[in-house]
Formats: structure tokens, C-alpha cells, sequence
């Protein structure tokens, strides 16, 4: 499914992924843990194409074809989907407008008919419902005036209703408290699929108890440093970041 | 100086000019040379008017003729549209009188639909009674090669209401402007704007509103999107008299540019001299949001289609408040061709 090999990338100059490389196969589901500036956004952003990220060196693929190459569009067509850190307010687009103008977005970019205004809306009650988002915020400007929680469950709405390939969840656990944190785990393992990868990038062991990783990567100074199975969060959590900073230091 | 008296006499030398302070960001004296012959009648049948099918009377002025005279009696309520229409190359000056008795309710729909290179003014005055309401929605639609000038005088009384909104794409160079002379006593006024302005297309919006009496409101939103060459003029100016306690007054102005070369010139004034007074006004001019944009992308939208989400929702604050159903959409769907062009 997701490739990369041996990524390097820069933002402003500066190289903050030096030679990273990883494989996330179908039906699997990764986490990346790594210490504050390891470039853990900056793999995020530079999988989805985000301009100012510029990639010198190596490769990311998925399912084989080339996504570097690709418009940050091109890519949410072919499934890539990054829930952000910090979701940004649209002011004056109802909720429900920007995710259908997305959605039909990607069916017309991969030939497929638009989705119906009625169809449309029982896709949006019935996901809403599953992450008891109240219908009505979905007729509001999407993420004004909502809290830190609110935003986070709002990026799970729009994956459930996109139903992208491959995931990237950065930093989701975030600004979620416990109850709002197992909300959105739930809706996140709901969409856990043998056709679909998932890359869950937090700097903290706590989402990982909710969303149980297939593998976990320790990313440090631009590359991945160490690799192993959930035990490895659990390490991370009792012992620290130091040592890994030091050996990619 | 004025442009009209300079129709009628073909002189340029009474052009307004950049070295009136008022009219230093549209200089006509240095953009017409000479004045063009006046325009001939409109002969034929003229296409249906956007707002045909919302009102009861519709009144034709085309290249300066026709009869403009609206007169509301007291208690009643008007539907009407109002079309300026500039048919062909050639100046012309045309004028409106409009009378609102008290209490009357009048949905004044107007546009300016232009072909040609022309030199057109139009003169409006309004008359409100005490308790009148008015909603005035001004849609214009000069062509690339139009000049074109706008003046409307507003008299308030007591607890009238006048809501205005004016959405425009523009001209080779033009102006509506407004001024309104309020005399508080819980009279309320909107007056809101929306600029969209591609290639070298140029639009002034300019309003005065005079404060003139204790407890009056004006509230003001007037929201900008210029791209290519084009260039966008903005003079709000709230003046509150001695005296004139009570008055709450607003004043917003935001502007997006698009491209390099593209322009956006601001006044926003406020002049008080009245000691007890709520008075606000915000400016702000700058590009598309970048963060926004990519999130937008992220979630499938290309480029194309994000800034167009993005852009209409900005402008979509202003149209939102249009308080007539039918016009609002008329006006959102007017300007979301302009913006998807």
C-alpha cells in the first residue's frame, strides 16, 4: 500500500526529513511516535502535498503509483486523507456544502456520477449519528466557533464520508478529552478494512490504548530510528524520547 | 464639476478630476479626452430584466430616456425594478425621483446593464417618510468599456428604514455612490457593498451618511474581490454632528486581491462630534487563505474550485444580508458566474 523510501524534505531551507523510509501494507494500521520537531507534521504534509514542503530525494508511492507527483486534489482523489492537527475554520461554507462539494470533487475525478442531495444526506445523518455530532452543526460554517473537539470528531465525519484508501491521522488525540477521545477512536476502528492503511502520528501512547497499532515506528531527527509492535508504545511512554534523540543526534 | 453637467455641455473641464479629494482614486478628467456625442434613442425590444418576475412595475430608462418617478403612498407597498440601460457608445444622463410616504414599504430592485463604450450618469433621490422601509438591491452590470456614474441622495425620517445593498462588477471606470442624510430618531441604515472586479475593470463604491439627531444606526459591510488589473475604490465616511448622541454606527470593509497587479484603495472615515456615540469600523485587504486552501484541496477540491468555495463564502457574508428571498438568490447566482467565470 503506502511506500516511502528514503525521504528527504525541506521547509524553508531546512532539511527535516532526512532519508525516512517506511511500508504501511493494506489492512494495517502504523503509528509514528517520535519527540516535538522530529518532522512528524512534515511526513504528513509532504505525503499530501502541502506547498512549501519540498522533497529533495526518495520516493512515497501508493499502491505503486508515484504521489509525489500528484496535486494535493489528485491525491484526496485516490484516496489519501489526512485528518489535521489543527482543522481550519471556514467561514460562511456550511459544514455539509464543503463536504459534499468534496466528495462529488473526488467522484468526478475518478469518473464516477455525483452523489444525490438525498442520498448525500443519509450518508451525513447516519455518519453525524455514529460520532454524535448533532445534525444541525453540519448546517453551520464548518469548524467556526467549534471546540477543539467538535474539530477533531468533524475530521472523522468528513474521513467516514469520504471513505478514503489510506489515512493519516496527525496528532488527532490532541485537545480531545477522554470521552471525545473514544468517540473519535471508535469512528476511527470503524473504518479499519482489509483494503485500507492507516498512519497515526502522535507524540503521545494515550490514543494507541483506543486505536491498537500493527506496528509503531519511532520517528527522530527525519527518520524512522526504531520499529516493533504495540509494546514498543508502552516503552516509549514508561522511558521517554532522550534516548532515540540522542542516537539521531 | 460634475459629470453630468459635463454630458450636457460637452465639456470636459467640468470632469471631476484626481484633484478633488472625493474623487482622486477615479480621475475622469484624465481618462476621457473628449466627451462622446449624446447617445441616440433605443429602438426594439430590450430582453427581460433580471428582477422582471419579483415585481409589479418595471420602469426602462435606456441611454438617458425614460421617465424614473416612483411614488409610494402612506401604508402601502411597492414592487419595482429599475433599469438603467446604457444600449450603445455615446454619453447620456438620466435621473430617478423616488417617494416612500410614511409607513410605506417599497422593494426597489436596480440594475445597470451596459454594451459599448459610453459615458453614462444617473442622478436618484429618495424621500423616505416616518416609518418607511426600503430595501434597495443595486445590480451593476456595466460593460468592460462603460464609464459610468451613480449618485444617490437619501433623506431618512424618524424611524424609517433603509437597507441597501449594491453588488458590482465594475466598468472601464465607475462609481455609485450614496449619501444619506440621517436624522437619528430610531431611523435605521444599511448600506452594504460587494465588489467583484476582473481584468481592468474598475469600481468606486462611495457613501456619506450624516448624523444629523439622537438615536439613529448605521451599519455598513462592504466586501471586495479583485483580480488581473482591476481596482477597487472604497470611501466610507460616517459623519456624527453634534449632538447626534445615541448613534450607533458600523463600518466594515474587506477586500481579497487575487493577482500581483491588481488594487484596492480604502477611506474609511469616521468624523464624531457628538459625545456619546457607539461607533466601529474594520478594514482589512488581503489574499486567499493559504491554510484554507490546502485544507480545501486536501479534502478533493482543485485548485479552481477551492478559491471559488472560498471567495463566494467570502462575499456570501454580504448577500446573506439581503432580507428579500428571490433577489438574494438572484444576486448570489449573479455573482457566482462572475466568480467561476
Amino acid at each position: 500500500m503506502l511506500s516511502v523510501k528514503d525521504l528527504h524534505a525541506t521547509v524553508g531551507g531546512n532539511e527535516i526529513l532526512k532519508g525516512l523510509s517506511l511500508e504501511v501494507p493494506a489492512g494495517q494500521v502504523h503509528a509514528i511516535m517520535g519527540p516535538n520537531g522530529a518532522g512528524k507534521s512534515t511526513l504528513s504534509y509532504v505525503l499530501t502535498g502541502r506547498d512549501g514542503y519540498e522533497v529533495t530525494q526518495g520516493t512515497a508511492t501508493l499502491d505503486g503509483e508515484d504521489l509525489l507527483a500528484l496535486a494535493p486534489d489528485e491525491r484526496a482523489a485516490r484516496g489519501v486523507f489526512l485528518s489535521f492537527q489543527y482543522p481550519l475554520e471556514i467561514p460562511g461554507v456550511p459544514a455539509l456544502t464543503f463536504i459534499r462539494t468534496a466528495l462529488n470533487a473526488q467522484r468526478r475525478a475518478r469518473g464516477e456520477d455525483e452523489v444525490t442531495a438525498p442520498a448525500f444526506l443519509k450518508l451525513a445523518r447516519e455518519k453525524a449519528a455514529g460520532l454524535k455530532i448533532d445534525f444541525d452543526m453540519l448546517k453551520r460554517a464548518l469548524n467556526v466557533g467549534f471546540s477543539g473537539g467538535e474539530k477533531k470528531r468533524m475530521e472523522i465525519l468528513q474521513m467516514a464520508m469520504l471513505s478514503p484508501r489510506f489515512l493519516i491521522l496527525d496528532e488527532t488525540d490532541s485537545g480531545l478529552d477522554i470521552d471525545a477521545l473514544r468517540i473519535v477512536a471508535d469512528g476511527v476502528n470503524a473504518l479499519r478494512s482489509p483494503e485500507r492503511g492507516m498512519l497515526v502520528i502522535t507524540h503521545y501512547q494515550r490514543l494507541l490504548d483506543y486505536i491498537t497499532p500493527d506496528a509503531v515506528h519511532v520517528l527522530a531527527g527525519g527518520r524512522i530510528v526504531a520499529s516493533g509492535g504495540p509494546e514498543l508504545a508502552h516503552q516509549l511512554e514508561a522511558e521517554g524520547y532522550e534516548r532515540y534523540e540522542k542516537a539521531a543526534a | 464639476m460634475s459629470l453630468s453637467t459635463a454630458i450636457r455641455d460637452r465639456d470636459v473641464a467640468e470632469l471631476p478630476s484626481k484633484r478633488d479629494e472625493d474623487w482622486r482614486w477615479t480621475d475622469l478628467r484624465g481618462l476621457i479626452r473628449v466627451l462622446p456625442p449624446p447617445s441616440s434613442p433605443v429602438e426594439g425590444d430590450l430582453d427581460a430584466g433580471r428582477f422582471d418576475e419579483l415585481v409589479q412595475r418595471r420602469i426602462v430608462v435606456a441611454n438617458g430616456r425614460g421617465e424614473a418617478v416612483i411614488d409610494v403612498p402612506a401604508g402601502e407597498t411597492a414592487w419595482v425594478s429599475l433599469r438603467f440601460i446604457s444600449a450603445s457608445d455615446g454619453a447620456h444622463a438620466a435621473s430617478a425621483s423616488i417617494v416612500v410616504g410614511a409607513g410605506a414599504t417599497l422593494h426597489l430592485f436596480e440594475t445597470y446593464e451596459g454594451q459599448g463604450a459610453y459615458v453614462a450618469q444617473t442622478s436618484l433621490t429618495f424621500a423616505l417618510g416616518e416609518g418607511a422601509a426600503v430595501e434597495r438591491v443595486v445590480l451593476a452590470n456595466d460593460s468592460a468599456g462603460g464609464v459610468s456614474v451613480s449618485q444617490a441622495e437619501v433623506r431618512l425620517a424618524p424611524r424609517a428604514d433603509f437597507a441597501q445593498t449594491v453588488v458590482t462588477s465594475g466598468g472601464r471606470r465607475q462609481r455609485i455612490e450614496t449619501r444619506v442624510a440621517h436624522p437619528g430618531g430610531h431611523a435605521s441604515l444599511r448600506l452594504d457593498g460587494v465588489y467583484l472586479l476582473a481584468e481592468k475593470a474598475h469600481a468606486d463604491l462611495t457613501t456619506v451618511v450624516t448624523h444629523d439627531g439622537l438615536d439613529g444606526s448605521t451599519e455598513q459591510l462592504t466586501k471586495g474581490v479583485v483580480r488581473d488589473q482591476a481596482r477597487g475604490v472604497f470611501q466610507g465616511r460616517i459623519v456624527v454632528a453634534e449632538g447626534a448622541d445615541r448613534t450607533d454606527a458600523k463600518m466594515g470593509h474587506h477586500a481579497l486581491i487575487l493577482s500581483d497587479k491588481a488594487e484596492v484603495d480604502a477611506k474609511p472615515e469616521l468624523e464624531i462630534y457628538a459625545d456619546d456615540v457607539a461607533c466601529a469600523h474594520g478594514n482589512t485587504v488581503g489574499a486567499l487563505d493559504d491554510d484554507a486552501l490546502f485544507y480545501a484541496r486536501q479534502r478533493g477540491m482543485s485548485e479552481v474550485e477551492a478559491r471559488a468555495l472560498l471567495t463566494e463564502a467570502f462575499i456570501g457574508e454580504v448577500i446573506d444580508r439581503i432580507d428579500q428571498d428571490e433577489a438574494r438568490e438572484v444576486v448570489r447566482a449573479w455573482a457566482a458566474e462572475r466568480l467561476r467565470g
